[in-house]
């Protein structure tokens, strides 16, 4: 310290002394003081101008930023700080005819992780699992939501925490970044899988469903959303079902926890759907169908609602909700049964004997037969004449006299084969087109097949490029006749067809949801019941053919065990469609492979026949005949339509096949 | 006895500066009200800083400038170890060594040579104010660069840009020859390539961003991209106090210390910007008018650099802020928060006061 301060003053000391002791020599090089004063001065000035032209720099940009790009900025910071929160809808609900919930929504709690924060997935998932249950097949199904490209989402590795889950994890969240315990709505199909098939289900948005979306201009309102309707009715009304998000519009900081609530605009609720369709009698008919395969369509005639629709197997719409597992998806799609198919209105199937009641009505309008006119069966019909192609009725040695009531309460096919000659296949395509055939009905659900009611030119169309195959021969025509050949309709088709019969011509769009159902209103609106169209039948046409067809169920007729007892007139008409070939690429196993070269039995029907309230086609596939397996399955569903009488408890699949038909 | 008590210790303070200085002082705790998220603690722990920089700045102005002058060079040569004892024995911090343990606290070298730094080069100038040759400059040039270089290498880029800008002014006012300078720069514009190949990878990165803070506007970039948004979201009249949303929901970093200017500017706008220009501008109208009409030339430079380095705080920190320079630690002068930088911009307020008061007791 000392020695330091010796310093500074020999230093200062020094200072004061130089001028004096400087020499001559240096004296020389002494500037002009007042040269050197204005040397600094004008220094000083420049320094001064440097400042005042950088704060005018400054103050220029400050301009710029401020005023003249204040608007782009101001969106940065309002974007910077709002953010927009949808709230997504309560999705509409399912009700049959009665108000029997098919499909609600409940609440739940999932735990969900954000990719994107969470880091490295498995050890985290790893280290959830000692807090709560993660079932390897939860691991799974996040996965594959992970493969599908969600990683922006959160994603739910467990669904439908239980209160003890979510203290236990609520305890635990700070060691697990990115994942979350979040409110959910969850769809729930309460019947499972009674009317599967019409209900559908609803399933994880992808990413082609949200290009969909955007295509139709949809995307904003399924901001938030997960889920969307697919098959069915959920599927087919997804525009009413889900409803308007909403949004919130959430003041956030710059670590995105919300601040206040700025704006927000309520959800609008998706709208109900008021179904004409019966969940008991679905549950009925579903019951006696028991385990065969097959579909059953009911359809209410005067308003064209259907009251069931059936298709067995069925399946869970409920695995769908949170996205199906692998295991079970691999088990419905990979089944010999194809659980997932609509038999009832993507099967096509030919319609065999059922197709009669229309061919006769054809031949009575177009003036082809009389009524009362009687042909001999010898059990066979002869194509062109003696030493022509025969072809074969179903009753060896055939059923004698036989006029047009009796061909179809009896089911006489030599009958049908000279009506089919006689009234040409083009006549055939026309006039029974009416009734639906080859066309679709435009129900309201997606997914139905056409069918096929062949003509000369579809058979052109066919075989486009083989001139030798598009000709039309008169045999076609003659199988046609008895509903085989080109022939093809749904189950759906065979019940619409034969609801026009029980209006005696009105025809009616089937339809399966009634009213939609406002959220907001409450208000109903229903869904068109003005009938579509009106066959000009005359009326002792229509009227002999509904004769025979109640006769069909009366002794004598081909449905006449099924029609024992029936305290209502009951219509109908029994059909056996041939199983050709195995028509799907089935793993080949002789137990089942016979069974499924069996015919498949088919049986239409109303009642009560004078006043029908009912119309129905049911179809079981290598069911063998219609009278045995499909009579009897239509004759419970009906008797507890209209009588409300429970079915008895089971029905055997292997029921021996009576001689009939 | 009031009067007499005011006249003694008013005696050697600069009115006009101090009313300056105390509007911006009074603006920078207004702000830093908001930008704390209205912390009375935190206004507080200012308001002491404050009061212990006034006591120094009435110290400096008390000190004739002749000791000044005479304690230059022990306390520039005191410094410089200290700056060593730091590069061999500091503390490091956030990875950088800039502290020296003192028992039981801990001081920061570098703060004291911003004012070591100028006063030395000014005594050396001043020593041999009549015979300034090139070797004087060189001598200059190496007494500037030692420590620079020292703090540089701590690292600490703010303080060492701060020196160099203090010790150039010195060396530039005390007559530089334009020739020399219009060739330092360009042997400085020269060097560029050379200097941007040893620049540490975030230095690089620094510049880059400034070129397109949207390269990466989390990282390098956030700085840059969120300060502007402040300050252009703010438009004319600003949000309002205490309504900036910038500064309140956290969007801005470093909001009550380099980034406070981002939260006035977002909270008053165009206006209150053009305000604050003036005060700050007026401070350093102050300064060189203290500079102009300075005795001696020690003193002379002495004020220069004082003012012309406060004048440096200042553009710097607004560059920066306002997204035209790169992104250097250097606190806005008088409104950031924090006693260090305070204490001694105050005790450089207090020279220049000082230097004002002083002259005529010099020059009888």
């Amino acid at each position: 310290m000392l020695f330091r301060l010796r310093i500074v003053r020999r230093l200062a000391a020094r200072q004061e002394r130089d001028p004096i002791v400087l020499g001559g020599s240096r004296r020389a090089e002494l500037r002009d003081h007042q040269r050197e004063l204005h040397n600094f001065q004008v220094r000083l000035a420049v320094c001064a101008s440097v400042v005042l032209i950088v704060f005018f720099l400054l103050l220029v940009r400050f301009f710029y930023v401020q005023v003249f790009q204040h608007e782009y900025y101001h969106t940065l910071a309002e974007n910077n700080r709002i953010s927009i929160v949808p709230i997504i809808p309560n999705r509409g609900l399912i009700l049959d005819r009665n108000g029997a919930v098919l499909a609600h929504n409940y609440a739940a709690y999932t735990l969900e992780i954000t990719p994107a924060k969470a880091g490295d997935l498995e050890p985290l998932i790893n280290e959830l699992a000692t807090v709560v249950d993660v079932a390897p097949k939860d691991r799974k199904r996040f996965r594959k939501l992970l493969e599908e490209g969600h990683d922006f989402a959160s994603l739910p590795i467990r669904t439908r925490l239980n209160d003890v889950e979510v203290a236990k994890f609520a305890a635990n969240k700070f060691r697990f970044p990115g994942v979350d315990i979040r409110a959910r709505l969850f769809r729930h199909y309460p019947n499972s899988d009674v009317a599967s098939h019409v209900v559908g289900y609803i399933g994880r948005l992808t990413q082609s469903d949200l290009d969909k979306l955007d295509d139709n201009g949809l995307a904003a309102n399924y901001t938030g959303s997960d889920y969307m309707g697919k098959v069915g009715l959920e599927g087919r009304y997804e525009a009413d079902l889900h409803g308007t998000t909403g949004f919130e519009e959430v003041e956030t900081d710059a670590n995105g926890r919300a601040v206040r609530t700025l704006r927000s605009t309520l959800p609008v609720s998706g709208n109900n759907l008021l179904l004409s369709l019966d969940a008991r009698l679905q549950e009925v008919a579903e019951r006696v169908f028991g385990d065969r395969r097959g579909a059953l369509v009911a359809i209410e005639p005067s308003t064209g609602g259907v009251l069931a629709l059936v298709s067995k197997p069925g399946f869970d719409p409920n695995l769908f909700v949170d996205g199906i597992d692998p295991q079970n998806w691999d088990a419905l799609n990979t089944s010999i049964d194809h659980p997932l198919n609509n038999r009832a209105l993507q099967g096509v199937y030919p319609p065999g004997s059922t197709f009669k009641p229309f061919m006769a009505i054809a031949a009575l309008e177009l003036g082809k037969r009389n009524p009362h006119h009687a042909i001999f069966d010898p059990g066979y019909f002869v194509l062109g004449g003696a030493g022509g192609h025969r072809y074969r009725d179903w009753k060896t040695g055939g059923h004698g006299m036989v006029d047009m009531h009796k061909s179809i309460v009896i089911s006489c096919d030599t009958y049908y084969y000279g009506v089919a000659q006689d009234l040409g296949i083009d006549n055939i395509h026309q006039f029974i087109g009416q009734f639906g055939f080859g066309k679709r009905t435009g129900i309201d659900i997606d997914g139905e097949a056409t069918g096929l009611l062949p003509s000369q030119e579809w058979k052109v169309r066919r075989f486009p490029q083989n001139p030798l195959q598009q000709k039309w021969f008169t045999g076609d025509t003659i199988s046609v006749g008895i509903g085989q050949g080109y022939n093809l309709a749904t189950p759906l088709q065979l019940a619409h067809a034969v609801s026009i019969i029980a209006n005696s011509g009105v025809i009616f769009k089937p339809h399966i949801v009634r009213h939609i159902q406002d959220s907001q209103t409450n208000k109903l609106t229903s869904v068109e019941v003005q009938p579509v169209g009106t066959m000009p039948l005359r009326p002792e046409n229509i009227q002999l053919v509904r004769d025979a067809m109640v006769d069909v169920t009366r002794p004598g007729g081909t449905a006449a065990a099924a029609g024992a007892g029936a305290q209502y007139k009951f219509a109908g008409k029994t059909g056996t469609a041939q199983v050709v070939a195995m028509k799907q690429n089935e793993k080949y196993d002789e137990r089942r492979v016979l069974e499924r070269h069996r015919d498949h039995a088919l049986f239409i029907a109303y009642a009560p026949a004078d006043a029908p309230t009912i119309a129905l086609a049911v179809l079981v596939e290598n069911g063998g005949h219609g009278s045995s397996t499909a009579a009897p399955i239509a004759r419970a569903v009906m008797d507890f339509y209209l009588l409300g009488k429970e079915p008895p408890v089971k029905h055997d699949r292997d029921d021996e096949s009576s001689e009939d038909d | 006895m009031i009067n007499r008590l005011l006249a003694f210790f008013g005696r050697h303070i600069d009115r006009h500066l101090l009313a300056a200085i105390s509007a911006l002082l009074l603006v920078g705790l207004i702000t830093l009200y908001s930008a704390t998220g209205e912390s009375v603690a935190r206004i507080g722990g200012q308001f002491a800083n404050i009061v212990v920089a006034f006591i120094l700045m009435w110290i400096a102005a008390n000190i004739p400038p002749h000791y000044l002058q005479r304690f230059a060079l022990p306390v520039y040569l005191f410094g410089l170890l200290l700056l060593i004892a730091v590069a061999l024995w500091g503390e490091r911090v956030n990875g950088a060594r800039r502290w020296l343990p003192v028992g039981l606290t801990r001081i920061q070298p570098s703060e004291l040579m911003k004012v070591a730094v100028p006063l030395a080069l000014a005594w050396y100038f001043d020593r041999y104010e009549a015979v300034l040759k090139l070797r004087d400059f060189a001598v200059a040039a190496v007494m500037l660069l030692v420590p620079v270089l020292l703090i540089a290498k701590q690292p600490d880029l703010g303080t060492a840009l701060i020196i160099t800008a203090a010790g150039f002014y010195v060396i530039f006012l005390a007559g530089l020859s334009w020739k020399i300078l219009v060739g330092l720069m360009a042997a400085g514009a020269a060097s560029l390539p050379l200097l941007w190949s040893v620049m540490h990878d975030y230095q690089r990165q620094r510049i880059l961003t400034l070129l397109d803070p949207n390269q990466d506007p989390l990282g390098a970039g956030y700085h840059t991209i969120q300060a502007t948004i402040a300050l252009g979201s703010g438009g004319f009249f600003g949000k309002g106090w205490l309504n900036g949303t910038q500064a309140h929901l956290d969007f801005l970093p470093e909001r009550s210390t380099d980034f406070i200017f981002a939260v006035f500017s977002e909270e008053f706008g165009l206006f209150g910007n053009l305000v604050l220009v003036t005060l700050f501008l007026f401070v350093i109208g102050r300064g060189l008018f203290i500079t102009f009409n300075a005795s001696t030339l020690f003193t002379r430079l002495v004020a220069g650099a004082i003012t012309l380095t406060f004048f440096t705080y200042v553009f710097v920190n607004m560059g920066m802020v306002s997204g035209v320079l790169p992104v250097v630690g250097v606190p806005l002068p008088l409104i950031s928060y924090g006693g260090t930088s305070l204490v001694s911009i105050l005790f450089a307020m207090g020279i220049l006061m000082s230097i004002h008061t002083h002259k005529r007791l010099v020059k009888s």
